[in-house]
């Protein structure tokens, strides 16, 4: 069952694709109905291998793979590994997906490619399941660019926006640039181990062998695996894309760049988890606490509802890889489900808003208001209950509130980063942590405070909205439920007694015991003895942010305003996006610019001469070789002619056409032949 | 030069048959270069057939060559029906258009 | 003299008498009959050679077929009644000094030539040893040689056929 069921639900979504590509235009309501079906039961499918590995097999992980290609002596395998960490990705993954399929229905309803995107959705899940199932790094990097290019297909889906289309070139480029780093770090790894697998890797690792015979170079090639969740997981400081990427249907931002593919670089890391040395673990944990710094900072002065939805995935998403960098895995790996199910429930809450302001703006010919802005909504609540309520809960859960999935997995990851600091003296690392817990709840409850309370920007426009169908808010639902503590642990003050902290251990280091980070052996008892006082700190911290955002935005009691203007220059930043467009722009475009401004001139003054030069030289060549053929050569070639024609006058007499004076010839020839050589 | 002469009275070996086929390929070739009819030009070619024939066949009787000679010479005379076959078949043709079959009054490949 | 030799010669001198007959003779149909004797002296030149299975079949073939078809030529070339049979020679001397030369240089190198020549025993029958090869070493040539003949035969009748069309057409 753990060789044939991964295949089925690896096959269904690729089939569904290329039925809905091919046919989709053709079948009764476009495809939709196939497309969501078929999902469906890749999720049915996935809910029964789950329980089943994690209620029967939890300790076993099962492994099979076929040979693909040879090259040379080395046989590279197309195989799969199913161990309980695949298993629950699966069903996030496969859940998700199924979500927003039906989400899509409504969503996308009346779409001019409408069936393509159905098709597309199905190629974006195979491939991310591909990634999920594979044991195989070489293979994982093959399901990984397919991911990137079916993101490009999505965020590009109404390219008749400019902005649409470039963010997807943005998104697809930028991540290359991390791709290019992975890619490098997988050839480190098979000029060393001569394998892809996984398991073959950790095997040699283990055995003492090291790349190149350096504990650097592992280092090395753990760092460069890891640039590739860098670009996926849009980490800093490769983060730029996934903002703009929100130029997407908003059903594909919950869908990719909040639940799935982003996390696709967070699942990578946890996969390669047993090859990462001390020091690149302790890379990875500052490029989480910075990322996740920098986009909770940019989040709280966004207006556009997706924006800070989006900088708050960023955000999580350094949680996560900080969590995975200090060695609270299983922290970071279920904060990657329940993030999963709150922060896809939050986009599609944001999609149903969206959904109806379109409607409403629509019925009343405004095509200039942005559908999106914050500040063009308020009051929302009474007129969307389903909307309001789960979102309300989705809120809860990613600001840490007691009761919700969201506070099991953030505590923990609290825990670790303070135990980590106790152990060796990171401090820099909690301090962030919670800094940033504060500022998520509070840029959080800004925003549903600004959609759903206070009064309605336009009292026109909020008096046209109308709650979203059922098909959009059934999932909100179904999200909003799984947002809650008791999928998880039923202990909702901690989640270590729960099944998932005994479905998914963290994995036994491979490296040599040296390079091994030295919090390791103590690291889980430092977490207990700590945990309490995370949890009381993190509860406090997030009533903080909570009550502050209350303050300000809802009892009126703080001006924005007055606070905008005393942070300054903060302020500013955070609004510009800590200006890394622009730094990027500086950097690479007005860089380029320098080095093409000086080719230019090299070409102009240069290139050109040296071609000029050679014309003039061709020309003064020309006209010698010119006098040569008029005089010597075709003096030649008329010589040649007349003489032949004088020759063949001559010879023409003896041709006289009678096949005997021929044979008297032949036999002539003959006989002096035959005397020659006697 | 007496006992050439004896010996070439004496039991006709090799070369006695060589000479006979030497003076027949002469003859043939008289023919084929100087009679204008088609047709006594195709005896010439028989002549020169059965010429290199008796060559083979004697080869065959005097040296190692042994049946090998016969079975080339046998092959000779099929080849030769072959030939006078279509060759007749030709100057019927030859005959058709130009009226003739004199070679000399034949003479489309003069240059 | 043995037998043997007196045959060789008697028949040596038949076959290059009628074989000059036959070219210098000025009719075409005396030609013909003198080709006829130039055969059989030929057919018992291979007797007298132990190739008594070629003798017969020279006789067939040439004598049997070949000549016939000649004078089937002969005949349907004769425009009507009035025309001679007589040829006319040309290229006289050119070929007169060609062939004696060849003539010349032939007998010459054959007298010349160091032959080595290994003495067979007589034999009374080669037609078993033939039928052998030809079933054996010679099959696939035997094969090539009856695909020509057969190729020859279609040939012969094809362009036969198209010019007895040509003629209808014309009358």
């Amino acid at each position: 069952m753990f060789t044939q069921l991964p295949i089925i639900i690896l096959l269904l979504p690729l089939l569904a694709f290329l039925i809905m590509i091919f046919f989709g235009k053709k079948l009764p309501r476009q495809g939709d109905w196939l497309a969501t079906g078929m999902m469906s039961l890749t999720l049915l499918l996935s809910i029964i291998l789950l329980i089943t590995k994690v209620g029967s097999y939890s300790a076993e992980t099962f492994s099979s793979s076929i040979g693909w290609v040879e090259v040379g002596s080395k046989t590279i395998g197309f195989g799969m590994m199913i161990d309980n960490l695949a298993a629950i990705m699966l069903v996030v993954v496969t859940l998700v997906s199924t979500l927003v399929h039906f989400f899509s229905m409504g969503y996308m309803k009346g779409d001019v490619r409408y069936s393509r995107y159905f098709a597309y959705l199905g190629l974006f899940s195979f491939s991310m399941l591909g990634i999920v199932i594979t044991n195989n790094i070489l293979l994982m990097y093959v399901f990984w660019e397919l991911v990137g290019i079916s993101s490009y297909l999505l965020i590009g889906h109404w390219y008749e926006k400019k902005s649409a289309s470039n963010a997807a070139n943005k998104a697809f480029i930028v991540n290359r640039v991390g791709d290019f780093g992975m890619f490098i770090g997988i050839m480190i790894l098979f000029i060393s181990f001569s394998t892809f697998t996984f398991e073959a890797i950790f095997e040699s690792i283990s055995a003492g062998q090291l790349p190149f015979g350096s504990e650097g170079w592992l280092t090395a090639a753990g760092i460069l695996i890891f640039c590739g969740a860098v670009g996926k997981s849009a980490q800093f400081p490769l983060h730029v894309w996934l903002p703009d990427a929100m130029e997407g249907p908003t059903p594909v931002s919950a869908l990719i760049h909040a639940a799935t593919m982003v996390a696709a670089g967070v699942y990578l890391v946890a996969r390669v988890f047993p090859m990462l040395t001390a020091d690149a673990l302790l890379v990875i944990a500052y490029i989480g606490a910075i990322t996740a710094l920098i986009a909770a900072t940019i989040a709280i002065t966004q207006f556009d509802i997706k924006k800070v939805l989006a900088y708050s995935t960023i955000s999580q998403l350094g949680y996560m890889i900080m969590a995975l960098g200090v060695g609270a895995y299983t922290a970071g790996f279920m904060h990657l489900v329940t993030h999963a199910a709150f922060k896809a429930g939050l986009f599609l809450g944001a999609g149903s808003v969206i959904f109806a302001m379109h409607a409403s703006l629509h019925k009343l010919h405004d095509h200039d208001t942005d559908a999106q802005d914050v500040r063009n909504m308020g009051g929302l609540k009474s007129k969307m209950p389903f909307t309001y309520w789960t979102f309300l809960i989705f809120t809860l859960a990613i600001s840490g509130i007691p009761l919700t999935s969201g506070f099991l997995s953030k505590d923990e990851i609290l825990a670790g980063t303070l135990a980590f600091s106790t152990l060796n003296g990171h401090w820099l690392l909690p301090l962030i942590g919670f800094l940033v817990a504060g500022l998520t709840a509070f840029y959080m409850f800004r925003l549903l405070i600004l959609t759903f309370h206070g009064k309605p920007a336009d009292e026109k426009v909020i008096e046209g909205v109308t709650e979203s169908p059922k098909v959009m808010t059934i999932p909100l639902m179904v999200l909003a439920a799984l947002s809650l503590f008791f999928f998880y642990s039923f202990n909702p003050f901690g989640a270590a007694s729960g099944w998932f902290y005994a479905a998914v251990e963290r994995p036994l280091s491979m490296v040599p015991e040296l390079l091994q980070p030295a919090t390791y052996p103590v690291f889980y008892q430092a977490v207990s003895s700590v945990h309490t006082t995370a949890m009381i700190l993190s509860i406090l911290i997030a009533a903080a942010g909570v009550l502050m955002a209350l303050a300000v935005y809802h009892w009126k009691k703080i001006s924005a305003d007055d606070l905008a203007n005393r942070a300054g220059f903060l302020y500013k930043a955070s609004v510009n996006k800590w200006y890394f467009d622009e730094m990027y722009n500086t950097a690479f475009l007005n860089g380029s610019h320098v080095v093409m401004r000086a080719l230019r001139w090299f070409d102009e003054n240069i290139i050109d001469g040296i071609v000029n030069g050679a014309a003039v030289v061709t020309k003064i060549f020309s006209r010698v070789s010119g006098w040569i053929d008029t005089n010597i050569v075709d003096g030649l070639v008329n010589g040649t002619a007349s003489t032949t024609n004088k020759a063949g006058g001559l010879l023409s007499h003896i041709q006289t056409g009678k096949v005997q004076t021929y044979l008297v010839y032949v036999i002539f020839s003959f006989l002096v032949l035959f005397v020659l050589f006697l | 030069m007496e006992l050439l002469v004896a010996q070439s009275f004496a039991e006709p070996g090799l070369t006695h048959f060589l000479i006979v086929s030497a003076l027949l390929f002469a003859l043939g070739v008289m023919a084929v270069l100087s009679k204008r009819n088609v047709i006594m030009v195709l005896m010439g070619v028989e002549l020169i057939l059965n010429s290199a024939n008796i060559n083979l066949i004697a080869f065959s009787r005097f040296t190692e060559l042994s049946l090998d000679g016969q079975m080339i010479g046998l092959f000779v005379i099929i080849i030769a029906a072959a030939e006078a076959a279509v060759a007749l078949a030709i100057v019927l043709n030859v005959y058709n258009r130009f009226n003739t079959i004199n070679l000399d009054e034949i003479s489309l490949l003069k240059g | 003299m043995e037998l043997t030799t007196i045959l060789f010669y008697l028949f040596a001198i038949v076959t290059l008498g009628s074989a000059a007959i036959m070219v210098f003779s000025k009719n075409i149909v005396h030609s013909a009959f003198a080709l006829m004797f130039t055969l059989m002296g030929v057919a018992a030149l291979y007797v007298l050679l132990y190739a008594d299975f070629l003798a017969a079949t020279q006789l067939l073939v040439y004598v049997g077929g070949i000549l016939i078809l000649i004078l089937f030529g002969v005949m349907l070339t004769t425009q009507g009644y009035t025309l001679s049979f007589k040829t006319i020679t040309v290229n006289l001397i050119p070929a007169s000094v060609l062939s004696v030369a060849a003539a010349g240089l032939l007998i010459f190198a054959f007298i010349t030539t160091d032959w080595k020549i290994t003495e067979v025993a007589e034999r009374n029958d080669t037609v078993y040893d033939l039928g052998m090869m030809l079933m054996g070493d010679y099959i696939l040539p035997f094969i090539a040689v009856g695909v020509l003949l057969l190729i020859a035969i279609i040939g012969a009748i094809l362009m036969s056929t198209r010019l007895s069309a040509d003629n209808n057409g014309a009358n």
